[in-house]
């Protein structure tokens, strides 16, 4: 369970803050859009949750204790795979848990287990340079659920891909949700894979905000892509980007 | 195959133009032919293989592991410690103005005609590329991949054995590969100044002696190792950075 009490940010150098007072409230298990123009912060909220950033007011809480006194609560997988070219598909996977001092054997028996379930354990050895876009997007989600986190934030991991492949990528990390059960946020620009993947939609409205709107999304899992053409769907969509146009003629 | 065709045939066609214009002077001593040359070589090969090769590949070679060394420990430093960096810096690019023809003969002074002066000259010519390019490898993470590194808990340490020593891999042996003929150029200089042996010291005694092919022997002897420990370093690097896209 994540939790925003009264939090506010203002980067460095810059005069606008980018939120203010916000709380939020995100439930364990969920898989939670955040959709919003460009620049208006939504990376901002996952560097606060990671600690890249320090919160100038309020605090952030995961499972009811603050997250400075913790570690290992969340994991982040960027928009690039950002895999380490020098080193095997094994290694890169390996590295939060060499890091956070997980015994050899022990980093092997997992690595296998989670490459084995995301179709890629005959990759192992490979290189990253030997691997397509959307496989190298599967490693950088292994090696975030490796770290051990269950929390994942997953900062628009399919934006570089191309159509074909962002569809089989959101359908396959549908399926890695259920199967591993995490809690999940999940950044994007793209309201039909925000619709599609999520439970709950939020979306950023202003820079600062102070709250972000909360939109249920009409569909239980499993879904289908098909679900996506429903009348109610098709409606929420073109409220969705109708706010995001709006705030981007702001 | 192709890609050499075309090295080669400009190769022997500048050798042909040299032959040409040098048998047209017709004095070995202002410009001998590329035959006179390795004519001269092949006379010459014993006492040049055998004494002054290994005396120039001694100060060629310790001067470049120091150079490696030092140069590395400087990179290391001053990316670790910034205010070193801000200290170091300006007198690592100030100590590449000291002509070293200038200077080389005070080492002499300073070390007598020992192989230290001469390795000192190499110092001073190689070092600079390795330390200027490892640390400019260093600053050239990404810094997504060291804050991703971050998030896993990684410590400073942590990210500089992960992410700074492989990112300035390609960095280092380019500066290698930069310095080997830079050091056997110093090495060379060296012994032209001050020496009892080496292909430098060989190659300014022919001098003395007005004879053109004498000269330019040595001088084929040193390119030929210098290209020979470029091509080894080239295959070390290609199996140290195999997953590089482009090796």
């Amino acid at each position: 369970m994540l939790r925003f009490q009264n939090v506010s940010f203002t980067y460095k150098n810059e005069n606008m803050p980018i939120m203010e007072n916000l709380s939020l409230y995100i439930e364990d298990g969920d898989f939670v859009s955040i959709i919003g123009a460009s620049g208006c912060g939504k990376s901002t909220i996952f560097r606060l949750i990671n600690g890249l950033e320090k919160p100038q007011k309020g605090r952030i809480f995961v499972n009811e204790k603050p997250i400075e006194e913790q570690t290992k609560y969340a994991a982040f997988m960027p928009q690039n795979d950002l895999l380490f070219p020098w080193w095997t598909i094994e290694k890169n996977v390996c590295i939060p848990m060499k890091l956070s001092g997980v015994p050899k054997k022990e980093q092997e028996i997992w690595c296998r287990e989670v490459l084995a379930q995301a179709g890629l354990l005959n990759y192992i050895n490979k290189y990253p340079k030997d691997l397509s876009g959307g496989m190298k997007q599967r490693v950088s989600f292994v090696r975030t659920l490796l770290t051990g986190a269950n929390m994942l934030l997953l900062d628009e991991p399919f934006s570089a891909l191309d159509y074909l492949t962002r569809v089989d990528m959101q359908e396959w990390l549908l399926s890695q949700w259920e199967h591993y059960q995490k809690t999940i946020l999940f950044i994007t620009h793209d309201v039909e894979e925000a619709l599609f993947l999520s439970k709950t939609i939020y979306v950023i409205q202003d820079v600062p905000f102070s709250a972000l709107e909360e939109v249920p999304v009409p569909l239980s899992y499993p879904r289908e892509r098909e679900d996506l053409k429903k009348p109610e769907v098709v409606e929420l969509k073109e409220i969705l980007i109708e706010k995001l146009r709006k705030k981007g003629e702001t | 195959m192709k890609k050499q065709i075309t090295p080669a045939i400009l190769t022997i066609a500048l050798l042909a133009l040299w032959q040409v214009i040098a048998m047209a002077i017709n004095a070995a001593y202002i410009l001998p032919s590329p035959l006179q040359i390795l004519i001269r070589l092949w006379e010459l090969r014993v006492v040049l293989i055998t004494v002054h090769l290994p005396a120039t590949m001694a100060v060629t070679i310790i001067g470049l592991l120091i150079s490696i060394v030092f140069g590395l420990t400087m990179a290391v430093v001053m990316d670790r410690f910034p205010s070193v960096e801000s200290a170091v810096y300006p007198l690592v690019v100030a100590s590449q103005t000291i002509p070293i023809t200038a200077i080389a003969p005070l080492f002499v002074l300073w070390f007598g005609y020992s192989i230290w002066s001469k390795i000192l000259v190499t110092i001073l010519i190689t070092f600079f590329p390795i330390t200027i390019a490892v640390f400019d490898g260093f600053k050239s993470t990404k810094r997504e991949m060291e804050e991703l590194l971050l998030t896993y808990g990684a410590t400073k340490n942590d990210i500089f054995v992960a992410l700074k020593i492989p990112t300035a891999l390609p960095s280092f042996f380019s500066a290698i590969k930069m310095a080997i003929p830079l050091s056997v150029i110093g090495a060379a200089i060296a012994e032209w100044l001050g020496a009892q042996s080496g292909l430098g010291y060989f190659s300014k005694r022919m001098m003395t002696q007005l004879d053109g092919a004498g000269v330019f022997a040595p001088v084929v002897l040193l390119s030929v190792a210098a290209m020979l420990m470029v091509a080894i370093i080239s295959c070390v690097e290609k199996r140290i950075l195999k997953w590089r896209k482009e090796i």
